[in-house]
């Protein structure tokens, strides 16, 4: 799935950085209804995890009141150079991946 | 309670059914501050709570409730001794009092988060955040929502 990640390419050993996702998903709330009155069942992205070098350094619990298409933006210390992994697993056995890399200096 | 639109336009509906189809399920459309308190209670157990530290930034006035830019930030020196363990929004009265849990490690270097949320009505959203002596600080903000989220009839 369609996953825009903005992690800063290079920084300065010590920097503390924005990490910003954002990720197409339509984050059914389970609560709506179609014209004829059922039910539309929920449908959302219930987890988040960003590792940097296998390390979790932040994790989210969403819920149907997070709006579609969830952005996220967190911080971390620049420490290493190496790669930043995103999960997010939702409803349906959803699940997507995402990385990107940082050069440290 | 006061009688609103949707109320009277639901009651009305079940009545009309009622006359073909027996069982009628009403099912409230929205949280109460009775089940926002429990969601608090749920996550801060008997701590007690203390204002202030945290701060939210959420527009008082929204057009759209679908989707409202928030940003929750904690004054915190965020070093191994003394952090934010984690981020807790909680909403009055969209159908669940869950906004979302965000957990942060000493690493972050700045306690802040920021994310798109639904609101349901004109109502409070409030922003909890357990530091790393298991202290729980808050902030509340009222926003007005001209155009709610969540349980509109899809298309």
């Amino acid at each position: 799935m369609a996953a825009l990640i903005n992690v800063p390419a290079k920084a300065k050993r010590g920097d503390i950085i924005e990490i910003r996702t954002l990720t197409s998903h339509i984050m059914e709330t389970g609560f709506r209804h179609t014209a004829d009155g059922k039910l539309v069942p929920r449908d959302i992205i219930a987890s988040f995890t960003c590792r940097y070098n296998g390390a979790e350094i932040f994790r989210a619990d969403l819920f149907p009141a997070i709006a579609a298409n969830p952005y996220l933006s967190f911080f971390t210390v620049a420490k290493e150079s190496g790669k930043f992994e995103f999960e997010w697993i939702g409803d349906n056995g959803y699940s997507s991946t995402a990385s990107a890399s940082i050069t440290v200096e | 309670m006061p009688t609103t639109r949707r109320r009277f336009l639901s009651l009305a509906g079940g009545v009309t059914v009622a006359g073909t189809i027996p069982v009628i399920t009403l099912r409230p459309l929205q949280a109460t501050p009775a089940m926002l308190t429990t969601a608090i209670r749920n996550v801060v157990g008997e701590a007690q709570i203390r204002t202030g530290r945290v701060k939210l930034d959420i527009p008082p006035l929204v057009e759209n409730g679908n989707t409202v830019p928030m940003t929750v930030s904690v004054a915190s020196p965020m070093t191994a001794a003394d952090y934010v363990k984690s981020i807790h929004v909680f909403n009055e009265k969209n159908p669940q009092p869950n906004i979302g849990n965000f957990y942060l490690t000493p690493s972050a270097g700045r306690a802040q988060v920021s994310t798109r949320i639904r609101l349901a009505d004109t109502q409070k959203v409030v922003a909890i955040a357990r530091l790393s002596d298991d202290t729980f600080w808050q902030v509340a903000a009222d926003v007005v929502v001209t155009l709610a989220a969540c349980t509109e009839e899809m298309n």
